[in-house]
């Protein structure tokens, strides 16, 4: 019987990745507080386009999740879709 | 008692089923701002590969005072099925699948916190899911940061034919083996982004890692060996790896061209300790006309390298510690191209309705498997020599929407 090997990471893995990016966001705040205000570079007066209903990245999301859906059903992938990623901050 | 193995292909990867009602309940809450209150039915339908897969949706949204937001979301699924994998192995069956979602958005300044909980059953499959997450709008709202964590609970069974028909194989007696019941746990962590990077192109980031671990298989599908001195194959059972870890990482960008129409492209790098990798590619264009209407268009390439353990026809029996014939662990391509449309309309009898729509979208989906054989066909050219699976199918999808 050929073996392949066991199986590599596992949660343990997971974890130590997932700490490792934490610090990272945490490092990069750090880095940002300590320097000047960032000056909005598109104002709010200029989000016009931006608020436009069809920029929203949530239009029809009750039929962009069913799309999701099928496609994970038939693929190897899944996440990464924004599901619980970033909004807008438009308004 | 016989078996049944009517299912041949559990249609959602276990973690998946998680990841609709997390995309319904919180893909549209915006740091800063709650979602509008809004109502959605929806009818969906997916046929292909001798599969159809129809029912309703109902999502309502509902703000509760200035800082809160719920949501409940009903999703059904009734499946029919005779799939490939059905054939080869199994008997045809139908079966319904019902989640109910509940999720809450609570916002404190320009923070919003999400919670929210998941649960689906069908005859042998019960998930629950809850999930968190914040959200952070900073450099004078033109970055939102979201953080995100899941945790899945799955109870996996069985199911067998207690009693055949008679004169054909469809099973009218199905119950759970009471020999045979299993569990998975998920964990899901989530990084997400949104820049506004001009006044008319906007980028999100995403990242997420899922650990998965238990009964990742499904049990019901078998992988085929070579049987001994002769072109035809055996069946035996699945074997999987009980630990699976991924990491997917996507970008897009969407831009707003200046005769009011959207433009936007999106990449999605996945890999998995199972040595799956695959690369999503998608183009969508919205463009809105004669006032009451927004017409859409799509194209999305897929492909994906096979799992470490997959197979089409393994070369003998216990060739490997693992060992797996699942569709969606082979290698392929696939192409899926979509149009939708949605009508504005007015309700003048019910002043508290500010807006509805009528929307259509269809898809059409096509799928080149690389190693995974039409197994049907052995008999015709030899076991390992049948033409490659192709699937075809159709995606539809009819909703009515309001806000209020």
């Amino acid at each position: 019987m050929r073996a392949y090997g066991e199986q590599r990471s596992g949660r343990g893995s997971a974890v130590r990745r997932v700490r490792g990016a934490l610090l990272a966001v945490l490092a990069l705040g750090a880095a940002l507080g300590g320097c000047a205000p960032l000056e909005p570079w598109v104002k709010p007066y200029e989000r016009e386009h931006l608020a436009d209903p069809i920029m929203s990245l949530g239009r029809n999301s009750i039929a962009a999740s069913y799309r999701d859906h099928v496609f994970e059903t038939r693929e190897g992938s899944h996440g990464a879709t924004g599901a619980v990623g970033g909004g807008c901050g438009c308004n | 008692m016989q078996l049944a193995g009517r299912l041949g292909g559990r249609l959602l990867p276990p973690f998946a089923r998680t990841l609709l009602a997390l995309a319904v309940l919180a893909a549209p809450a915006l740091a800063g701002v709650l979602p509008e209150d809004e109502a959605d039915l929806m009818y969906h339908s997916y046929q292909g590969g001798d599969i159809t897969v129809n029912g309703p949706s109902v999502l309502i949204r509902k703000k509760v005072g200035d800082s809160l937001s719920l949501t409940y979301n009903y999703y059904e699924d009734m499946i029919s099925s005779a799939s490939i994998d059905v054939k080869l192995s199994a008997s045809p069956y139908h079966e319904i699948r019902k989640q109910n979602s509940f999720g809450a958005d609570y916002l404190h300044g320009k923070t919003t916190y999400s919670v929210g909980y998941i649960y689906s059953k069908e005859p042998d499959y019960i998930a629950s899911t809850s999930y968190y997450s914040i959200s952070q709008d900073m450099f004078g709202d033109l970055t939102t940061i979201t953080l995100g964590y899941r945790r899945g609970w799955d109870q996996v069974y069985r199911d067998l034919c207690a009693a055949p028909h008679p004169t054909n194989s469809e099973c009218p007696d199905i119950i759970n083996d009471p020999t045979f019941h299993e569990r998975a746990d998920h964990w899901g962590y989530s990084f997400g982004l949104t820049q506004i990077l001009t006044r008319n192109l906007l980028a999100t980031l995403n990242y997420e890692i899922d650990t998965d671990q238990g009964y990742l298989a499904n049990p019901y599908r078998q992988i085929r060996y070579q049987s001994t001195g002769g072109a035809g194959f055996t069946l035996a059972p699945q074997i999987y790896p009980n630990t699976r870890t991924s990491n997917a990482a996507s970008v897009l960008l969407k831009y707003y061209l200046p005769w009011r129409a959207t433009l936007t492209g999106s990449y999605r790098f996945y890999h998995d300790t199972w040595d799956v990798t695959g690369s999503t590619i998608e183009a969508d264009y919205t463009l809105p006309v004669w006032k009451r209407w927004i017409f859409d268009g799509s194209v999305r390439y897929y492909t994906q390298t096979h799992a470490s353990f997959f197979s089409d026809l393994f070369p003998y029996a216990n060739y490997s510690n693992f060992m797996a014939r699942d569709r969606e662990l082979a290698a392929f391509d696939s192409v899926t191209l979509g149009v939708g449309a949605t009508y504005q309309f007015d309700i003048p009898q019910v002043p508290w309705i500010h807006k509805s729509t009528a929307n259509i979208r269809y898809d059409r989906m096509m799928i080149d498997y690389k190693d995974y054989r039409d197994a049907l066909l052995a008999a015709q050219y030899g076991a390992g020599s049948e033409p490659l699976y192709k699937l075809d199918a159709n995606v539809l999808e009819v909703f009515l929407s309001i806000w209020y």
